[in-house]
């Protein structure tokens, strides 16, 4: 088996608030092979983006190590990371500087790396002319620019380093469904040519369906199931991807394929490091008393699919999910 | 009776036209899904009906009446009477359409004083109880907490309780869901669902997602560069969408259990600053021909109520009509 290319162990990160300790990220592990394309997702305060932006070195992780190409990653960001790994934001407005032009906002990663002027020029033109903007557009300012025309910039600024790695953070939630599927073809089509790895963050689970090979969901800082992308939509293992998956509005007739789970009487809780049990718990039908006093552990089940739930041999005998 | 009836509804700002042509109906008790890019004009459609267009614009309909009344100009102190009696708006963003300044209870409890004539009292009782309908937990304290202290899919149920206060005839839903998670963007649909049968309040939803339109909606307008491009039941759009833009957005859904990858609809929407020659959507079909350079008339189309292109005129050669059926 292949070396990883970037291997996460028993990552956490916790933030104090209100004298309590907050565990956004607690305890994850996994691992990313070079080319691959990691689907991450989760709810609104599930830590998936906090994981994106450990993985970016935006984010110091309170436990647990990176290793990166086989190097341990340091704490805080280093320069010999910079242009390896990238991101790629959400909000393409925020993301770019409004005082400095495209090009500039192009040339930023090359100068930071050391390139010569010319180089930076060409490297400008090319990317503009292949995320389909035209080198016309060095000249122009954000607010010149469409959402899907300044989504297209910041994919241009990730992969002009042609780093081994870039982190997208929904980076097509806030675009239009047909903006959002030339943005995702663009994604898929230069991500495979360069054979870059990805790790996509989304909410939204058809997104991932034809760009992920594998997908990892998020429950409240944990690690709930990890498979490969097929496997977990059309066999989902965990009960909360049960749930998700049944939520997902299609654009079928047939009505009576979302369902509401059990309409939840409270908020979402906060994840406390002083939490025990499985954290679901509360929102899941198979529920036992058990789960509410020992946490469950990522276990490997066949096929390169691991689930985090103390009812899955039970789950996998008993439901037929459809 | 018809709950709202727009016919041929144009609207100018600072003199660009940005709705061009916009028709539909809606009847008592339907729903009908307003689905659009941004910027095809479906929001300032929604704030033409709650007479909320900017200051200067410039309105022209052939019809444009609500419960077959004919609406105040927009802007015009007579709407006072419309605006959460009869008309009432549901936001997509309820932490900017609240007051962050104001408990929830306050907000709520005007509505009633307003509209119903209520006593401090009684409007307190009737906002808890409400709240209560729409499933929020210990509604009675919820009442003296500010906006901050919910969550979204919480909030969103105190947007839609305030819209709902006085039993509106019509309800107009500006893509409450897209802010909200699957999970809660689920409990949200059925409670808006449920609402609508009990009250029989007439339902204007506007998205640009298929998929929450396919579960809550009875009738589809699809609007393109501030047009209604194509009118048709839930059905018949979906499985047999009859205008090209129509086909391309749904190519364009992502889809779960689809090994089929999405299809991008090439270009972008035309620039409404400038004027539109022929069909807005030509530049962009696959099934453009000569004939596209004319605005296309808003045609019948067998299994929906209207669409706005030519292959539906009556001289269209037969033999395509027959492959689509």
């Amino acid at each position: 088996m292949t070396e990883p290319l970037l291997a996460l162990h028993q990552v956490s990160c916790h933030f104090q608030r209100n004298n309590e300790d907050l565990a956004a990220v607690d305890g994850v592990s996994l691992s990313i092979r070079a080319g691959e394309v990691l689907g991450l997702v989760g709810e609104s305060g599930s830590g998936k983006s906090t994981l994106g932006r450990i993985i970016a070195g935006l984010q110091r992780p309170s436990h647990g190590t990176l290793r990166f190409n086989r190097a341990v990653l340091p704490k805080t960001l280093q320069r010999r990371r910079v242009g390896q790994i990238q991101m790629v934001f959400q909000d393409s407005y925020a993301s770019l500087n409004p005082r400095m032009t495209i090009g500039d906002s192009l040339a930023e990663p090359l100068l930071a790396r050391g390139e010569r002027r010319s180089v930076i020029h060409q490297q400008q033109g090319y990317w503009l002319e292949r995320v389909g903007l035209g080198a016309r557009f060095a000249q122009r300012y954000p607010h010149e620019l469409s959402g899907g025309q300044r989504q297209r910039v910041g994919i241009a600024r990730a992969f002009l380093c042609e780093p081994q790695l870039v982190v997208c953070d929904e980076a097509v939630s806030a675009l239009d469904v047909s903006v959002q599927a030339q943005i995702l073809a663009l994604l898929r089509e230069i991500q495979s040519d360069l054979g870059t790895a990805m790790v996509f963050i989304t909410h939204d689970l058809a997104v991932l369906s034809g760009l992920a090979d594998r997908i990892a969901v998020m429950y409240l800082g944990e690690l709930l199931e990890l498979a490969p992308c097929w496997q977990l939509l059309n066999t989902p293992a965990h009960p909360y991807t049960q749930q998700l998956l049944a939520a997902h509005p299609e654009p079928t007739l047939d009505r009576t394929k979302v369902q509401v789970a059990a309409p939840r009487t409270t908020e979402l809780p906060l994840p406390l490091s002083t939490d025990v049990g499985c954290r679901f718990a509360d929102r899941c039908p198979y529920a036992l008393d058990a789960c509410r006093q020992t946490p469950p552990w990522l276990k490997v089940q066949a096929e390169g699919r691991a689930v985090a739930c103390h009812r899955s041999d039970y789950i996998a005998g008993a439901a037929p999910v459809g | 009776m018809t709950v709202v009836a727009i016919e041929h509804l144009q609207l100018a700002l600072s003199g660009n036209q940005v709705l061009r042509d916009v028709s539909f109906s809606l009847a008592e008790g339907e729903c009908r899904a307003l689905v659009g890019e941004s910027g095809s004009g479906k929001s300032l459609t929604a704030m033409c009906l709650l007479g909320l267009a900017p200051p200067n614009a410039v309105l022209n309909a052939e019809q444009f009446s609500v419960m077959e009344q004919p609406l105040p100009a927009q802007g015009h102190r007579d709407w006072r009477g419309w605006r959460g009696r009869r008309i009432a708006m549901i936001f997509q963003n309820p932490m900017t359409a609240l007051s962050p300044t104001r408990t929830i209870g306050a907000q709520l409890s005007e509505c009633f004083r307003l509209h119903r004539n209520m006593d401090r009292r009684q409007a307190r009782a009737e906002s808890a109880a409400l709240l209560e309908r729409l499933a929020i937990p210990r509604a009675e304290q919820r009442l003296s907490q500010y906006p901050f202290e919910f969550s979204g899919g919480m909030l969103q149920r105190v947007m839609i309780a305030l819209a709902v206060a006085c039993r509106p005839k019509l309800l107009i839903a500006d893509e409450p869901t897209t802010a909200l998670d699957v999970t809660v963007q689920a409990e949200v649909l059925a409670l808006l669902r449920e609402l609508q049968h009990e009250q029989g309040t007439s339902l204007l939803f506007i998205s640009h997602d298929l998929g929450v339109v396919a579960n809550i909606a009875d009738t589809v307008s699809v609007m393109y560069a501030g047009e209604t491009v194509e009118s048709a039941s839930v059905a018949s759009l979906l499985c047999h969408p009859a205008h090209p833009y129509s086909e391309a957005l749904q190519a364009a859904m992502p889809r779960l259990h689809s090994s089929e990858m999405t299809v991008a609809i090439p270009g972008s929407p035309p620039d409404m600053r400038g004027t539109i020659h022929g069909c807005a959507f030509a530049p962009r079909c696959k099934h453009r021909m000569a004939i596209c350079e004319d605005s296309p008339p808003l045609l019948a189309s067998p299994r929906g109520a209207g669409v706005r292109c030519w292959r539906w005129h009556p001289d269209y050669p037969e033999r395509w009509r027959l492959q689509h059926d």
